[in-house]
């Protein structure tokens, strides 16, 4: 399922790096934890978190993600949203709490795996 | 490690204690290495060791050099701190030893994880440090092969 067909099932808000959500997103990791994203995520997986700050961008970038879920509507600092865009990082935000995100999440790519 | 006579060497400098500066050199050493067309395995790993190098930097010293040294047969990485130095490195190794801060952990730094994923990435990782002084990494990525 591609990043695009991710955001309209679930009403995720476009944030950033609009231009850039065609590709595969393989699967989702949820933590709040940059060091573990780095050691546990995958390759375009979907970031699920909380964290606003700029080195969000820099870890999904690192790790080569599709892109970055925030939860509980939190908004990103400007200059968060200046590198995403530098770097073509799509950052999405939602109301739903990583708990729920994350199910509705699984629940559209595991039975599209 | 002492870089080669004939490698290629790159200097950069890290300014601590400034968080939104984080990365910016470990980007340029994945690009230095993108450009020279290592192999891209090879590329993720030095870029992930960089980076927490990078991060440890900014959250515990003042500032620190930063060598990149590129031999035919290897990728060696120095990072020189000034800073307050590790009192304990096979403490510090530990999966989730951490002495963040609050600010730090609430912005999800502090998981105890960056030394263990150098460690991991690296082919070869020395830590010798001077508590109150300063730290040094010497991290070795070998092009051929191994890992
Ligand atoms: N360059 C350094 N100078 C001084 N102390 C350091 C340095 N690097 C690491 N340390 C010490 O070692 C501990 C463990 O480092 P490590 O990178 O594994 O975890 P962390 O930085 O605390 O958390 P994380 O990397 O998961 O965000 C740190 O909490 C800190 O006390
Ligand atoms: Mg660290």
């Amino acid at each position: 399922m591609t990043l695009k067909q991710i955001v309209e099932k679930l009403n995720l808000v476009i944030l950033s790096a609009d231009k850039n959500l065609e590709d595969k997103v393989s699967f989702g990791y949820s933590s709040d934890l940059l060091s573990d994203v780095i050691a546990n995520s995958k390759e375009k997986e979907l970031w699920i978190t909380l964290q606003i700050h700029l080195n969000i961008v820099a870890v999904a970038k690192l790790k080569e993600l599709s892109g970055i879920i925030l939860v509980n509507n939190r908004k990103p600092d400007e200059e968060t949203l200046k590198k995403a865009e530098e770097e073509n990082i799509p950052i999405l935000s939602t109301q739903d709490s990583a708990f729920v995100i994350s199910g509705k999440l699984y629940a559209l790519l595991d039975t599209k795996k | 490690m002492i870089c080669q006579g004939n490698g290629f060497i790159k200097k950069f400098n890290v300014q601590g204690r400034n968080f939104s500066h984080a990365g910016i050199v470990s980007t340029k050493i994945k690009e230095i290495l993108e450009e020279i067309g290592i192999a891209p395995a090879i590329i993720r790993r030095a870029a992930i060791a960089s980076y927490e190098a990078e991060m440890n930097i900014v959250m515990y010293a003042d500032h620190a050099e930063v060598i990149l040294c590129l031999s035919l047969s290897a990728i060696n990485i120095t990072f020189k701190d000034k800073g307050q130095g590790i009192n304990n490195i096979e403490l510090a190794m530990q999966e989730g030893y951490s002495t963040a801060t609050d600010e730090m952990r609430e912005m999800g730094f502090g998981a105890g994880l960056g030394l263990p994923n150098i460690k991991r990435n690296a082919d070869k990782l020395d830590i010798s440090s001077s508590p109150g002084k300063g730290t040094t990494l010497d991290v070795t990525f070998y092009l051929n092969g191994k890992k």
